[in-house]
């Protein structure tokens, strides 16, 4: 049995957790923005390294409890050294460090994006791979073909806005609260999918890369009129907002899903998994389970609580990594790129 | 377009023509400039830096996407061009954890978008561009520079418009 400390402080979040043998969570704790909105009267988000440092202890400490582990149990101490905010992932990096080299247990250097790729698996009786990967954000969109666990090919990415923050910018546009996948979602479970017809960016016949500022734009001109980018929403009724968060999120499901079915194509592989925040948009999560039926294909969702940033996926990633002997060393550093 | 010794006024009519736009300042970027751009949703802000860095020489400009969420992206091309974005924050105390100051340095050029959001946290000489969506295509950029190392910047720039399109 594999007993591994994961740490995550990339962006937001700051999490940690215990897993066992790269699937079986012992503790997943995660410091909420809810708590931090009350602790720090509103600040969104707080990004101040101080925020990671101020809470990174009691998060360590609170997932070593609930696991019920000490120190002498754990056989890695994993953490995120990229991509992300080099400020807040020092943190992280500099306690797994720290912690590495006072209880001598190997240190393993995670990519979150990776990580998040992987996520899926987390929980299954049996590796779903080889599969294609769908992991949609809101700082990331991405097309990954796994063929296994050290082995994560990325295909596709957005050239422009990504996925997540385009559901975001368009509940600014119409007017709806942060943060705004799950307001669309909500506002847009009223309305007609079909009612407006915005454009399906698909850059190309092949191409796996995604766009998805022009729906932005779109949404922006269907609002304001051709050309403005202000006046008109007070013009429009309740039932007409919910019909474009309805057919905006129809545009977007329907290009994740069109490349999804492409990169399923071109690589010939027949499982698909679907990971990263805007996967806790049960529309997305029930229209790809619907296609991926339709077509035969097997396919597995990330768990919510794994959907958004947190550890256990760190953890996870890790154990495949220390499985491959892919150790770091206490030279480790943060980077902003992957 | 219009001109004045520390303003200029230049306009697009397309994405692709605002990433031209972008290509010209991206070459005559000079080591230490802070950008800030300002503009509504759809402005076309990530597309001008997209441009930027072309002009920079990073490798693949598909690389180059929306800060929003990650707040900082990072390009390795002739200057490392560092690519901010002010949306998600609200003052300028949470600008500056992200190490602003860190990013500014000889070898380095620094873009922000919505740069208005963090006013008082930008520096004295940056050269700021308002962009203004003048129709469904259409886009209005106007430079402003504050101080020399903007002012030289707007000249270089200038010159490397007339250049590519004589």
């Amino acid at each position: 049995m594999t007993t591994i400390l994961g740490i995550e402080t990339s962006c937001d979040e700051t999490s940690a957790a215990v897993v066992t043998d790269g699937t079986d969570v012992r503790s997943n704790i995660v410091a909420s923005q809810a708590d931090l909105h009350a602790k720090y009267g509103g600040v969104v988000p707080e990004i101040a390294s101080r925020a990671h440092i101020e809470r990174l202890d009691s998060v360590i400490t609170e997932a070593m409890e609930v696991a019920d582990r000490k120190p002498d149990n754990l056989d890695a101490i994993a953490v995120t050294n990229r991509p992300g905010l080099v400020g807040a992932l020092i943190i992280g990096v500099t306690a797994a460090k720290m912690l590495s080299w006072a209880w001598g247990k190997p240190l393993i250097a995670v990519n979150h994006i990776e990580a998040h790729a992987l996520s899926p698996a987390i929980g299954l009786d049996e590796a779903p791979w080889p599969a294609i990967a769908l992991i949609v954000s809101g700082g990331h969109t991405s097309l990954f073909r796994i063929a296994g666990p050290m082995s994560i090919e990325r295909l596709g990415a957005t050239t422009d806005d990504a996925a997540g923050e385009a559901f975001d910018k368009v509940a600014s546009i119409l007017g709806l609260n942060y943060p705004g996948g799950p307001e669309i979602e909500r506002v847009g479970a009223g309305g007609d999918p079909q009612a407006i017809d915005f454009p399906r960016t698909m850059l190309g016949p092949e191409s796996l890369d995604f766009s998805f500022s022009g729906i932005k734009t779109a949404v922006l001109y269907h609002v304001h009129g051709q050309g403005k980018t202000t006046g008109g929403l007070e013009e429009l009724s309740q039932d007409d907002i919910a019909d474009i968060a309805a057919s905006f999120q129809q545009a977007v499901i329907d290009v994740l899903i069109r490349k999804t079915m492409l990169a399923v194509k071109q690589t010939g592989v027949s499982t698909v998994v679907l990971g990263g925040g805007v996967a806790a948009n049960r529309t997305l999560r029930t229209a790809l389970a619907d296609e991926c039926t339709k077509r035969d294909l097997a396919f597995h969702a990330a768990k919510p609580e794994y959907c958004t940033d947190n550890a256990a996926m760190i953890a996870a990633r890790a154990y495949h990594q220390l499985l491959a002997g892919d150790i770091a060393t206490l030279e480790l550093d943060a980077s902003a790129r992957g | 377009m219009t001109s004045s010794a520390d303003r200029f006024v230049c306009k697009t009519d397309s994405p692709e023509a605002t990433i031209t736009l972008g290509e010209a300042i991206g070459c005559s970027l000079i080591g230490g400039l802070v950008i800030g751009l300002v503009g509504p949703l759809g402005a076309g802000k990530t597309q001008l830096v997209k441009g930027i860095a072309s002009g920079n020489s990073i490798d693949d400009t598909r690389d180059v996407t929306s800060p929003t969420f990650v707040l900082v992206n990072e390009y390795a091309g002739r200057l490392d061009l560092y690519h901010l974005d002010a949306y998600r924050l609200s003052t300028p105390k949470e600008f500056l954890a992200l190490g602003f100051d860190e990013f500014i340095h000889g070898g380095s050029a620094v873009v922000v978008e919505w740069a208005d959001r963090v006013h008082d946290a930008m520096p004295e000489g940056t050269l700021w561009i308002d962009i203004a969506v003048t129709g469904e295509t259409a886009r209005e950029f106007s430079f402003r520079s504050s101080g020399v190392l903007a002012g030289r910047a707007l000249q270089a720039f200038r010159q490397e418009l007339e250049r590519c399109s004589p």
